[in-house]
């Protein structure tokens, strides 16, 4: 059961890293992360039922494609938004988030719907005695990839060293010849392929409806609070802290999984409001 | 000599106030110029406008030869012109060696490289790894100008480098100039400390609420006239 928490933690590690990512370089919360992910789920789907594609070859594609719609997301409306006042880009990503759900209920109804995974997700391995799924096995392989891959494109990259200078000192940085605009539309271009990869996975393991966003946004929120803002591992601990207590609530009583998660969170705000590992200053 | 720098009736503002009421100003390859001035007077105003942190209308500043005034800093920057900022400005979740590298992002070539800076600020080099943040305020000063370095300027503004440092820490730093000056680096010093300005530089222009209120070689210009202009009595 704690490694099925720790395996579910994975999954909302990639909930969260978008997340996490567009509030440390930018300050800017994304009240319609979930509803990106429901949309990176059903483009997916989409490649596979309009195009034909192969699932495998949809999930790839949609990678790149998330990568320029980020870009061009951030670039050409977010980037209007920023500011001393966090208001706008939180009217504009609530907004966002609100015509994408529309817009999909509007295109593929209301039901639930899930991505073909070729029998992966009922494949299971055993180790040390336990049956463990080869879906989830493989979605935290992914979560630790992407978590590792980030910090160390932050901690070691001058891709990772512009980001912190415009979070920093954003008029200094442009001093120094960066083009901030351009590196917070590269910072969402990643987030989006984060946003992407969690969509195609959460339609692999279970199923995407259009309403399901603010649900997939709060465990993403949840995972970068108790973490702590701006550190990737912070985010990575908070989303295995959160899956875990779900989990552990699951056992308890079917229906108080998710009520378990909501109280470990307010607990942890109550106890150690600066997240596990904060690392943002002011 | 040629002139690197014209501002020619340069005016800047801060949203509705005025900070700059015409400024003619001039500096010649590789002169030193230190600008003074009561707190207010639009010094690092001018610093701004020089480096497009404040936008003035384009004509108002040429720099070698041509206009710059409005450009991006970063289109400055790239055209050699960088600048110690008021207060130091260092990014404190980056270290030490990584400020210096982001000065060299405007990629222009020259003499200045982390291993040249390294010998002229030893200490730098011992404490590369540590957070800019950590450092005393008289190291952080000389990130702050190796920062600027690193973009091989022809001309560095350096706000204020004195604030808030000890006196020996001050001497220090100002000890260090001639070493960048050497190889016909233009450098325009804004400072407090009248002596200090004098000291250093071969031309003074004192700012008065805005305004050029006195100009002279920085050897002739006597205490009483100085007064006079850094005042307005």
């Amino acid at each position: 059961m704690l490694v099925q928490g720790i395996l579910l933690g994975g999954l909302y590690s990639l909930f969260a890293l978008g997340l996490s990512l567009m509030f440390g370089v930018m300050r800017l919360t994304n009240t319609a992360q979930g509803d990106f992910i429901v949309l990176g789920g059903f483009a997916a789907i989409a490649g596979v039922a309009t195009f034909g594609l192969q699932p495998a070859l949809s999930a790839l594609l949609l990678l790149p494609i998330a990568f320029g719609a980020g870009y061009a997301m951030q670039r050409f409306v977010l980037n209007g938004t920023l500011g001393k006042d966090p208001l706008p880009s939180l009217v504009v990503t609530f907004g966002l988030s609100i015509v994408i759900q529309n817009g999909l209920l509007e295109t593929f109804s209301a039901d639930p719907r899930s991505l073909d995974t070729g029998g992966l997700n009922i494949q299971s391995v055993s180790i040390g005695g336990l049956s463990l799924g080869v879906l989830p096995l493989l979605i935290f392989a992914i979560a630790v990839l992407c978590t590792a891959g980030l910090q160390a494109l932050f901690a070691r990259t001058a891709l990772g060293r512009a980001f912190r200078a415009v979070s920093d000192d954003r008029e200094i940085a442009e001093l120094m010849g960066l083009k901030a605009g351009h590196i917070y539309a590269l910072a969402t271009a990643i987030a989006f392929v984060l946003i992407a990869i969690a969509g195609v996975l959460q339609a692999m393991r279970t199923t995407v409806s259009p309403s399901d966003g603010p649900l997939l946004l709060l465990f993403a929120f949840e995972a970068v609070i108790i973490g702590g803002m701006g550190s990737f591992w912070g985010t990575f601990v908070g989303a295995m802290v959160l899956g875990l207590t779900q989990q552990i609530g699951f056992r308890v009583d079917p229906g108080w999984g998710l009520w378990a998660g909501h109280l470990m969170f307010l607990a942890l705000l109550v106890v150690r409001p600066q997240g596990l590992f904060p690392k943002t200053r002011g | 000599m040629s002139a690197l720098v014209v501002a020619k009736g340069l005016q800047a503002f801060y949203g509705d106030a005025q900070a700059l009421f015409g400024i003619d100003f001039h500096l010649a390859e590789a002169e030193v110029v230190a600008v003074i001035g009561a707190n207010g007077a639009g010094k690092s105003t001018f610093l701004k406008a020089l480096t497009g942190l404040v936008k003035v209308p384009g004509d108002s500043v040429h720099f070698d030869g041509l206009p710059i005034g409005g450009l991006p800093p970063g289109d400055i920057v790239r055209r050699g012109l960088a600048m110690v900022p008021e207060g130091r400005r260092l990014f404190p979740s980056l270290t030490v060696e990584e400020n210096l590298l982001m000065g060299a992002f405007a990629g222009r070539r020259g003499p200045w490289n982390l291993a040249r800076l390294y010998k002229m600020f030893p200490i730098l080099e011992h404490k590369r790894r540590h957070p800019a943040t950590a450092l005393s305020g008289g190291q952080q000063q000389m990130v702050s100008i190796g920062r600027a370095l690193m973009s091989n300027p022809r001309l560095l503004l350096c706000d204020e480098l004195s604030l808030g440092l000890a006196p020996i820490v001050i001497k220090e730093i100002y000890d260090a100039l001639p070493a960048i000056t050497d190889e016909g680096m233009a450098l325009v010093i804004v400072e407090q400390d009248v002596s200090v300005a004098q000291r250093v530089s071969s031309r003074v222009v004192c700012f008065q609420e805005g305004r050029v209120s006195l100009e002279g070689p920085s050897d002739r210009l006597t205490r009483e006239q100085i007064s006079a202009a850094y005042f307005g009595t």
